[in-house]
């Protein structure tokens, strides 16, 4: 079933387009969610001090490559925009399809990294610290998994021409979803 | 001087507070009347602004009804400083008031919560679902020896002494309650929480479980009897026979 | 033909915009509209069923605590665990699934397009998928109550360790439900203020100023951001209680280095701001009502805008005086007593100004302006009998009584339902295009204020009296026994008063089909919804959406020929009507 836009999606009384205030607004939401998640986790930490023995088996490596991949997505998200920006439909998609790569890369170095760690004993319910862990960079994956599949429809209709101000968009919901990593990288990997 | 500029205002509301919650509630602790004339304190000051703001209210209502003759209402901004006076004075007074019971409070907060006055004897009391257990020290005075005495549902304690509680929680959280003492608190599995209290007169009352903690919850009374120095001793002589409260 | 199906049918006036398609097949129209009167309407007739399952629980654990034992009428035996269920669901249904979708989402739906001017929300789509997720969760929580252990039954504020620990609580699928079921529906509004707070912000009517918004609308969007921003914690707290239960992980349990005060911490972080999230739209209801029945602007609305706003921010810094004695801090309790009394400043100062709004006024006793004047009665009561639980040494006494219980029933019941009351009997010529009996309103109105009072002015005096809550049967406190009579009064209080919304009920649905026809303006009101058909068809304008040109209290101008001047009328001329 298709529909028109009513004329209300249009307007823009404070001079910023609707979509935009609406990716805004999703991401208020999310920063208090992860904020009270990462807030809990802080004030845990802080009380346990054994947590930092059970955070050395983090792997650093993989986080960091894994922060080396979100980072690269984004700027992929970034000449996505610029492309958008200048009408060019086609290439914006390619540049999405290269930043969902990039999440898809994200997801499977985490399979990869949890495998190993699970293997080794380190579940959700192994202690505190595994539960926020896995919790917390659980959540951000499926944030992760969520932005792409969103990007794949948005690069749809960019590559047939349409909708490109939704480029600009999933990009900056993906650059939260960056950030988020970037708190949860130190949290999780380099506190120890 | 802040215990006396205390002491002052809680005389004045003291009697009101007598007539407000001890006659249906005894005092039986040493900090029950603080509570009480705190009560009435708040309850004279909200009585009064509530009482002014039904009469404005019912007033307004009446004066500048519909009289159906045709005559318009007034064109009011709110603005207006004559009109805006009528809010921000009250405003003003409000303030006040809320500073006389902020301190209020505090004061009676702190001695019952922040402060721990010298013990002349320490209970344990244990929640669980979904009972209590009370772990008097026995005739040494001293909990965690042979001659201790555990009772079920019951708590035994001699007026005029002062106590200190170590409370306790074996699963969920519970709330160790006394109404006649006018005293809460809540109990966390994994910690143990302390207190005081000095019961003042002899009785047999209440012990509620004020937090939801399951299914048993409402069959978690249990009873506190304040015993004169005569009584308490002579339940004391009778040791840990196994004789359990009748609850 | 009025009702609310005609909204997206009338074929003539479709010059705005074409869909393609004239016909709309009953599912498209009613079920799966993405028309915001539509959808405000499915919240509101969600809400209705919800709020009679929530009085129905009432009913039955009112009867038990009066009658102890006794098989109660239209339920049977209430056992020790169906009364924890019961006032469990009671609470959480109140205000997750009755408060919420008919005071935000209900008339924030219908309201906020008509009344900016504008012909729908922006994101249509998003608006229906919100409804869809709202609905899924009240089925999802009216389903946990038939599952093997049945319903959950660990209070509203579900504390762990007994929410996170079948062992303890005894209801493994009940708890589980429950928590996802209030999960979704925080999800759901999620996404439903992105609707209000993007439409309000941008798709307002060319001409009309911040200060031009109707009072209602400012309060429904404050609403909506001050839960976005407050609800967070809560769903990280909500995936940690789920994980708890279904993962086994221990956030919440002492034995594995968890806390169960986090979990308070974050329940009620969201918890008391949520008071007020509810608080403010029928605040703003109100306003509405008491400027068209008095015929005056309100007053100060700057200074009411503002008492909005500083009630809100102070809202986030109060929330721990639900813990005094949860083993906080003591120290912090003092914090929490001064911020708590603070923050009962703006909300006095607001009630002072709706008072002030009838003086000079020409007040008109409707139906709708009684409910919008009773709630500032009965609200008063619920605001000043906070400062005794706002005040940490009485809260030591009162806390976990009958007192709290009173207290936010003479908050939660002007909100939830006499705000209810107000809006639909206002706005209901409005949507569905003819008048609710007057005769009927009144006799309903007397009724149901009346009883409400003898329920709850009983339990205050239980409460000082030392009655604890959440008990199922008085007659094993001796010290508590005697009080029956009291709680005999309240019973039959709660009988007669679920007796008459039989009145409104009757009226309500009576009125839909034969009330007298409405025309657009029956009130004689300055603000934009009334100057679209009643009921609006689709698009609500669709000779062409209006322009603002004024405030929207601009009543009783002097000078002028008519007491109203609504806001898409051009200056310098007589209104239309």
């Amino acid at each position: 079933m298709s529909m028109t836009k009513p004329i209300a999606t249009t307007r823009s009384a404070t001079g910023i387009p609707t979509g935009k205030l609406a990716v805004w607004w999703v991401i208020g939401s999310e920063i208090v969610i992860f904020g009270g998640l990462l807030a809990s986790y802080i004030m845990h930490r802080i009380g346990h001090p054994e947590w930092a023995e059970y955070a050395s088996h983090t792997n650093t490596w993989f986080g960091g490559a894994n922060t080396f991949v979100l980072l690269t997505s984004s700027l992929f998200a970034v000449l996505a925009h610029y492309a958008a920006e200048h009408g060019d439909g086609k290439k914006a998609a390619k540049w999405l399809l290269a930043t969902c790569a990039g999440g898809a890369t994200f997801a499977s170095i985490k399979a990869v990294e949890w495998s190993i760690e699970i293997s080794h004993g380190y579940t959700i319910t192994a202690n505190g610290f595994w539960s926020f862990y896995y919790t917390a960079a659980g959540i951000h994956a499926l944030h992760v998994i969520a932005g792409c599949i969103i990007m794949l429809i948005i690069a749809r209709q960019a590559w047939k021409g349409e909708e490109l101000h939704r480029v600009e968009l999933i990009g900056i919901y993906w650059h939260f979803v960056d950030i988020v990593w970037i708190f949860l990288f130190p949290l999780l990997y380099i506190a120890k | 001087m802040l215990q006396g500029i205390y002491d002052f205002i809680k005389g004045i509301f003291e009697p009101f507070g007598e007539y407000l919650i001890a006659s249906n509630v005894p005092v039986a602790s040493s900090f029950a009347d603080d509570i009480d004339a705190l009560i009435a304190l708040i309850t004279v000051f909200v009585g009064f602004w509530a009482i002014l703001a039904y009469a404005a209210f019912f007033f307004l209502i009446f004066r500048f009804r519909d009289r159906g003759d045709g005559s318009r209402a007034q064109y009011v901004t709110g603005e207006e400083k004559n009109l805006k006076r009528w809010i921000t004075y009250p405003h003003a007074a409000i303030i006040v008031c809320d500073l006389v019971i902020v301190f209020m409070a505090i004061m009676v907060w702190y001695n019952i919560k922040q402060r721990l006055p010298e013990a002349d004897s320490t209970v344990r009391i244990i929640s669980q679902q979904w009972a209590w257990n009370f772990v008097h020290p026995g005739p040494d005075n001293e909990l965690d020896t042979d001659d201790d005495i555990t009772t079920f549902n019951e708590l035994h304690v001699e007026v005029g002494k002062t106590y200190h509680y170590e409370l306790l929680s074996k699963d969920v959280l519970h709330d160790f309650s006394v109404p006649v003492f006018r005293l809460k608190q809540d109990a966390i599995p994994g910690r143990v929480m302390k207190g005081w209290f000095e019961p003042t007169q002899a009785g047999e009352w209440d012990i509620q479980c004020a937090e939801m903690c399951g299914i048993g919850h409402g069959i978690m009374g249990a009873r506190i009897v304040v015993e004169t120095p005569e009584e308490h001793a002579a339940w004391m002589s009778q040791g840990n026979t196994g004789k359990l409260a009748s609850r | 033909m009025a009702e609310a199906g005609t909204a997206v049918e009338t074929h003539g006036a479709h010059g705005a915009h074409d869909h393609g398609h004239h016909e709309q097949s009953f599912l498209s129209k009613y079920i799966f509209s993405t028309d915001h009167k539509i959808i405000g309407l499915q919240y509101m007739f969600t809400g209705i069923v919800m709020a009679l399952i929530g009085g129905y629980m009432s009913y039955a654990f009112r009867m038990q605590l009066a009658f102890p034992g006794e098989s109660v009428p239209g339920y049977g035996v209430v056992s020790q665990g169906e009364y924890n269920s019961l006032v469990t669901n009671h609470g959480t249904i109140m205000i997750f699934w009755v408060a919420m979708p008919v005071l935000i989402a209900a008339f924030g739906n219908f309201l906020i397009p008509l009344m900016i001017g504008a012909d729908d929300m922006v994101f249509p789509r998003i608006n229906r998928l919100s409804y869809q997720i709202f609905l899924i969760s009240a089925i999802i929580l009216i389903a946990s109550f038939f599952v093997p252990g049945g319903g959950f039954g660990g209070a509203w504020t579900a504390y762990p360790p007994l929410s996170a620990n079948a062992e303890y609580n005894l209801t493994p699928l009940g708890s589980t439900l429950w928590l996802v079921a209030v999960a979704l529906e925080f999800v759901a509004f999620l996404l439903g203020g992105i609707n209000f707070i993007t439409t309000l912000m941008n798709s307002r009517a060319p001409g009309m100023k911040m200060h031009d918004i109707p009072m209602v609308l400012w309060m429904i969007v404050i609403a909506s951001v001050l839960f976005m921003a407050s609800v967070g914690p809560l769903i990280a707290g909500a995936v940690m209680l789920f994980m708890d239960q279904v993962v086994g992980t221990g956030y919440f349990d002492p034995n594995r280095g968890g806390d169960p005060i986090l979990w308070q911490h974050l329940f009620w972080f969201f918890g008391h701001p949520e008071v007020y999230v509810v608080l403010l739209p029928a605040m703003g209801i109100v306003a509405d009502i008491i400027t068209t029945f008095s015929r005056k602007k309100l007053f100060n609305y700057k200074l009411i805008l503002y008492t909005a706003f500083a009630t809100g921010i102070i809202s986030f810094f109060v929330w721990a005086h639900h813990q005094f004695v949860a083993g906080i801090d003591p120290r912090m309790a003092n914090v929490f007593t001064i911020t708590t009394l603070i923050i009962s400043i703006p909300i006095a100062e607001m009630l002072f100004l709706y008072i002030a709004t009838l003086y000079g006024g020409r007040i008109r006793l409707a139906t709708p302006m009684l409910w919008a004047l009773s709630f500032i009665a009965e609200f008063l009561i619920g605001g000043i009998t906070g400062i005794f639980l706002g005040a940490s040494g009485s809260d030591i006494y009162f806390h976990d009584t009958y007192f709290v219980l009173a207290h936010f029933h003479y908050t939660f019941f002007p909100i939830a339902i006499i705000g209810f009351f107000a809006g639909i009997t206002y706005w209901f010529p409005k949507m569905f295009g003819r008048m609710l009996n007057e005769r009927l309103g009144k006799i309903h109105f007397w009724g149901t204020i009346i009883s409400f009072n003898f329920i709850f002015i009983p339990l205050f005096v239980l409460g000082t009296a030392g009655q604890h809550r959440r008990i199922y049967n008085f007659q094993n406190f001796p010290d508590l026994a005697g009080l029956q009579d009291l709680r005999v009064l309240a019973t039959t209080a709660l009988l007669v008063m679920l007796a008459f919304q039989a009145v409104f009920l009757f009226n309500f649905v009576v009125s839909m089909f034969k009330g007298k026809p409405a025309g657009k303006n029956p009130w004689q009101s300055n603000t934009l919804e009334w100057t679209a058909d009643s009921p609006p068809p689709h698009g609500n304008w669709p000779e062409g959406l209006p322009n603002c040109y004024r405030g929207p209290y601009e009543y009783s101008v002097p000078g002028r020929e008519e007491d109203y001047w609504p806001q898409d009328v051009p200056p310098d001329t007589a209104p239309a009507e």
